[in-house]
């Protein structure tokens, strides 16, 4: 792939996370004038690029944003708070877009009684956040590794409680359970590979500056 | 550099033999050491090699050794110190870390450079200028990055903030997130004015003159200051010796129980991670037992070769096909006179199913003929 346009502009490589959340994020990049209309078709492809605005698009799966990122394979991408403090990436965290706001918490049935005299279960996808945050406050924890449908250990007992991202509460509730800690409030992250800010200064910059008076406009 | 003796050197061999001319050229003595160290020098250091994953075996006298998972401490546990005086020394070794994506141990080659003893800004100087002059020989597009602590030190001086919220300021620095920064200082309730400086600089990056105005414009007390201007003087020289392609920045990460004043990391386009890195440290020296200072920095080698794009693509230049009639004697001389016209050359009776080669050609046991020409191009 050419890494220099016609005009000799550098072009960024942007992993956008699959989903809405990334479809909102390409807006925000389109309206800071990054536009590759292409990405709107329904297609098959994997890379959108736009020759003049020096940009190239891909779609990846929205926890793999900062492994493309911090390989380098992309120069910047969109990533939720929750997989950076879960993978601890070696990259830049340039710009909170404040979208997909959400926040990791603890939940467990509502009327969970927190027996602090024996280990505490939890089932969660996001084991180092879990641990970290227990161990900040010396309670002895079991992970229980989940992939999906973290709601059901506890009501079935697999778990006593879990870590989640929580957007609205309605799973919880329509499940019988409830938020009983928060533990870091959740949205988007513009991030930025080391190398990559270093030698596409100019162009990533460019890019943050444009998107961050969008946002603030918003 | 030429070599007379072959034009297919390993890039990676090419690289030892150009840095190793470097180093020697400003005065640094080849250091060799021994592949295993003792496990105790470690353990009292753990921070300094950012992880306690270390290869540990017993020896037959019963002590417990390790593979070395860092060279730079062995070093100056062997470092006499002389007053007045400089020890310079750089080493080219394999050294033993765990990886971060396989969680396995791997072998790392690593070369760098130690200077040891009464520094001033000269020798201080002359490690960045050689940091940047391996970079450059390694490739032409690289970046070097330099940092200094007193600035943060200097910094978090006025901060004063609790260790945990000191940690969290570092590691958001590290991240150069400073809307990270601005959420924490709001929440501490840290006035306007520093917490605008704390994002300045934060997102300081760029060329020494325009970042060095930004820092005199944050500079809150005497140890910036005079941080400032050691960075200032340095980089005139850097300047001076026409280094421009060096860049300040405060993002890069070194454990301040071990350094203080310079940090450095060099970049090369086409590697995703920084691939030398180095500081001056004296508080490891004071750690260790001694007043002296000391600066050096690493390269890790075996990075350079995982991102090597220019692999070739031929095994071979010229694959010989003989038959099993030809007179060994017969077939050696076509040998010879295909290397001597400076090909690679390799001599089979049949083509092996996964080479590939330059050209095909064919000796009957007399002459060697062509089969088919460059069908790989």
């Amino acid at each position: 792939m050419t890494s220099k346009n016609k005009k000799g502009k550098k072009i960024i490589n942007v992993a956008l996370p699959k989903g809405r959340l990334g479809e909102k994020v390409y807006d925000i990049f389109e309206a800071s004038g990054f536009p590759c209309p292409e990405i709107r078709e329904d297609s098959r492809k994997l890379i959108f690029e736009n020759e003049d605005a020096a940009i190239r698009y891909f779609w990846v799966k929205p926890s793999d944003v900062a492994i493309y990122v911090e390989r380098g394979a992309a120069d910047i991408g969109v990533a939720g708070k929750d997989i950076l403090l879960e993978y601890n990436p070696d990259v830049y965290e340039l710009l909170d877009l404040g979208m997909g706001k959400c926040r990791m918490a603890v939940a467990g049935p509502a009327d969970f009684r927190d027996n602090t005299g024996r280990t505490l279960r939890v089932a969660t996808k996001f084991s180092n956040i879990a641990m970290e945050y227990y161990a900040g406050q010396c309670r002895d924890i079991d992970i229980i590794k989940l992939q999906g449908s973290i709601e059901l250990a506890p009501i079935l007992g697999l778990s006593d409680v879990i870590v989640d991202i929580v957007e609205t509460g309605t799973t919880l509730r329509e499940n019988n359970l409830q938020v009983l800690e928060e533990i870091v409030p959740i949205s988007a992250r513009l991030i930025s590979n080391k190398a990559s800010f270093k030698f596409k200064n100019k162009e990533i910059e460019s890019i943050v500056k444009k998107i961050r008076r969008n946002i603030n406009n918003d | 550099m030429k070599f007379d003796n072959g034009i297919n050197l390993k890039k990676e061999d090419r690289n030892i033999l150009s840095l190793r001319h470097l180093y020697e050229q400003y005065g640094f003595v080849h250091y060799k050491m021994n592949k295993f160290e003792e496990y105790d020098l470690y353990v009292s250091n753990k921070d300094f090699l950012s992880g306690d994953n270390i290869i540990t075996f017993t020896d037959t006298n019963g002590r417990l050794l390790a593979l070395k998972p860092d060279v730079t401490l062995s070093i100056v546990k062997n470092y006499r110190e002389a007053a007045g005086t400089v020890q310079k020394v750089y080493y080219n070794e394999n050294i033993y870390r765990p990886s971060k994506s396989t969680k396995t141990y791997k072998e790392l080659m690593q070369m760098g450079l130690e200077c040891m003893g009464d520094l001033n800004l000269y020798h201080i100087s002359e490690v960045l200028l050689l940091a940047a002059k391996s970079l450059e020989a390694l490739s032409d597009r690289y970046i070097l990055d330099l940092s200094h602590l007193g600035v943060i030190r200097g910094f978090l001086k006025e901060l004063n903030l609790q260790p945990r919220h000191e940690e969290r300021f570092l590691s958001l620095l590290r991240e150069k997130n400073c809307h990270g920064i601005q959420t924490l200082f709001d929440s501490l309730k840290i006035d306007d004015e520093l917490r605008e400086k704390a994002i300045a600089l934060a997102a300081a990056y760029g060329n020494m003159d325009s970042v060095l105005k930004t820092l005199e414009s944050i500079s809150l007390n005497e140890t910036m200051d005079r941080a400032i201007e050691e960075l200032s003087t340095v980089c005139g020289v850097l300047e001076e010796q026409g280094f421009d392609n060096v860049h300040l920045d405060f993002s890069i990460e070194g454990d301040m129980g071990y350094y203080n004043g310079f940090l450095f990391r060099g970049y090369i386009e086409g590697i995703p991670t920084g691939v030398l890195s180095g500081g001056q440290y004296d508080e490891l020296m004071e750690k260790m037992g001694k007043s002296s200072d000391a600066i050096g920095f690493a390269i890790n080698l075996s990075l350079l070769e995982d991102y090597e794009t220019n692999v070739g693509s031929y095994d071979t230049d010229v694959l010989l096909l003989y038959d099993s009639s030809a007179s060994p004697a017969a077939l050696m001389e076509a040998v010879q006179e295909l290397v001597e016209q400076g090909n690679t050359v390799q001599a089979q009776q049949r083509i092996p199913e996964k080479l590939k080669y330059r050209r095909l050609l064919e000796f009957d046991g007399e002459r060697v003929k062509e089969v088919i020409h460059d069908i790989e191009e």
